[in-house]
């Protein structure tokens, strides 16, 4: 727990069953590459923990790590009190319980990533009606109700590629949120965007923010960061550098490291 | 009707390939049938094979990656034609030797089976690359979108990579089945009774080639041109929500 600093993010502050997500000690390389050192987060639910830091800092690696699409090489994950059981290299010992675990989380890549053979409907129901055998009226029932909220209402019987870069995805946060994930991560999920479009989606991230979704949030929108988030990590080289509540990071940032990198964002 | 074949100087024609006797037209046809069964099922177990093989070279271990190499290697390097015979002989051959030595005797192996598996392997060849170029075209956001719900590996292949491979596959198998069909004449070398083997028969007995020869072009022809259209509608299918060229151009 050697980076665990402040009072949020500290595991041993929060009751354990208020636990959402928390990651002990994760160490990942590509190679020779050490892109994590030994990084550990946690957060209690309805938390929303950004992550921040300059590019190659690792911080995709850390959301793809925490559901596996990165395998760790070391380290602690476990997710609403489930921990994932590794072998001595990391890789997972339960192909099952990854899966599992998985259906618990949303993740929100930069690249929306949408399955572009099918419709935006098609889309949002594929995962409950497959992976977690919901009956496919119930799921098209509930996936109407996503896609309104995200402002796509109209737009069930659409393709991905017809669609605007923000449009992509709002529905592809709708997707995340029909398996009614514990914890919700978000990949930098503005930056393939024109500027214009970057509001709606920030839009509805905030709403999700408001009603108490857990999510943890690479975002490099520092505004909007300071705005929704209950606690901010920065990220340099593979290791939080500093972490705490968004007016201390933010309002008065103490390593040089951070004031640099904060610097170099305005 | 008879009074225009006869203008056109058709008469002789019609009446060879008329298709009761003494005319020919039913054994071509019966030809025809016999060359699309072998096409069809050699189509399809190279399907299955392409797919199996396109999968064992993508994620397989070494071993597996070499034999499936060699596979794909000699099989395209051999001319089809001494690759028929040598899968034919060697195939019944080999089937027959086990027959004797389970006490079963000769067995007599059906021309349209022992078809489908030549050019079955002949095509799985083929299929595998064409599935492998395909599956690697499929972009890597779209498969890691559907492990990161939880998608299982048989279910992510059948749900997301195989639908999303397919109109890259579509134009290449398309190619494979066109082979497939026009392969089958090669089957006429040893003895099977497909169309051009029919078509070289009923020639023969009639000295007519020119008539029987252009009549089983003709049906090559035709099977291409309904080949278009039903891989036509196949491809607009599996391309569904991805704009055409034409409209991105716009
Ligand atoms: N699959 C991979 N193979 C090798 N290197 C990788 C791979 N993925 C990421 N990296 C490297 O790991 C480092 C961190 O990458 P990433 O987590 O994507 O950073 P960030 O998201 O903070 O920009 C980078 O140097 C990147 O080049
Ligand atoms: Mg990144």
């Amino acid at each position: 727990m050697s980076s665990t600093t402040s009072a949020p993010g500290d595991p041993a502050q929060a009751g354990q069953q208020d636990i959402a997500i928390e990651i002990e000690d994760l160490h990942k390389s590509f190679g020779p590459l050490e892109v994590l050192k030994g990084v550990s987060l946690s957060a209690r639910k309805g938390d929303v923990v950004a992550i921040i830091g300059g590019s190659g800092s690792g911080k995709s690696t850390l959301l793809r790590c925490i559901n596996f699409l990165d395998t760790p090489n070391w380290g602690k994950i476990s997710v609403g009190g489930e921990q994932i059981v590794l072998r001595a290299d990391g890789t997972p010992a339960n192909r099952r319980q990854i899966e599992r675990i998985r259906t618990r989380l949303g993740m929100v890549f930069q690249a929306f990533n949408l399955w572009t053979h099918r419709t935006l409907l098609e889309n949002v129901i594929e995962v409950p009606v497959h992976v977690l055998k919901i009956p496919k009226a119930d799921a098209i029932a509930q996936a109407r109700v996503l896609l309104d909220r995200v402002g796509l209402g109209d737009k069930t019987d659409t393709f991905p590629a017809y669609l605007s870069g923000g449009q992509q995805q709002r529905s592809a946060i709708a997707r995340a949120l029909a398996v009614n994930p514990e914890v919700m991560l978000f990949d930098e999920p503005t930056s393939a965007l024109d500027p214009e479009l970057v509001g709606e989606v920030l839009t509805v991230i905030r709403d999700l923010a408001a009603e108490g979704r857990t999510m943890l949030l690479v975002t490099h929108e520092m505004k909007f960061a300071r705005e929704v988030a209950t606690h901010v990590v920065y990220l340099f080289e593979g290791r939080i550098e500093e972490q705490g509540p968004p007016e201390e990071v933010f309002g008065n940032p103490k390593s040089e490291r951070l004031k640099q990198f904060l610097q170099s964002i305005h | 009707m008879d009074a225009l074949l006869d203008i056109l100087g058709l008469t002789e024609a019609a009446r060879l390939l008329s298709l009761s006797p003494p005319g020919w037209g039913m054994n071509l046809l019966r030809g025809l049938v016999n060359s699309l069964q072998i096409a069809f099922g050699a189509f399809g177990m190279g399907l299955v094979i392409g797919l199996f093989g396109a999968y064992g070279k993508l994620y397989g271990g070494p071993v597996l990656r070499d034999l499936l190499a060699i596979y794909t290697t000699v099989i395209r390097a051999v001319p089809e034609l001494v690759l028929i015979l040598i899968l034919y002989y060697v195939g019944t051959d080999l089937i027959n030797k086990a027959a004797t030595m389970l006490g079963h005797g000769r067995v007599e192996i059906s021309g349209v089976v022992a078809g489908i598996w030549v050019l079955g392997i002949v095509q799985g060849a083929y299929a595998t690359e064409v599935l492998r170029g395909a599956i690697q075209a499929v972009p890597a956001g779209q498969i890691e979108a559907a492990r990161v719900f939880g998608m299982p590996p048989f279910m992510l292949m059948r749900r997301v990579t195989i639908p999303a491979m397919m109109s890259f596959a579509i134009p290449g198998l398309a190619n494979l089945w066109l082979i497939a069909t026009k392969d089958t004449a090669l089957l006429a070398i040893v003895g099977f009774n497909e169309l051009t083997l029919e078509t070289r028969q009923a020639a023969a007995s009639t000295r007519a080639y020119f008539t029987f020869f252009l009549a089983a072009g003709a049906l090559y022809l035709i099977v291409t041109l309904c080949s278009g259209v039903v891989f036509g509608r196949v491809e607009k299918w599996a391309r569904r929500g991805q704009p055409s060229l034409r409209e991105a151009r716009r």
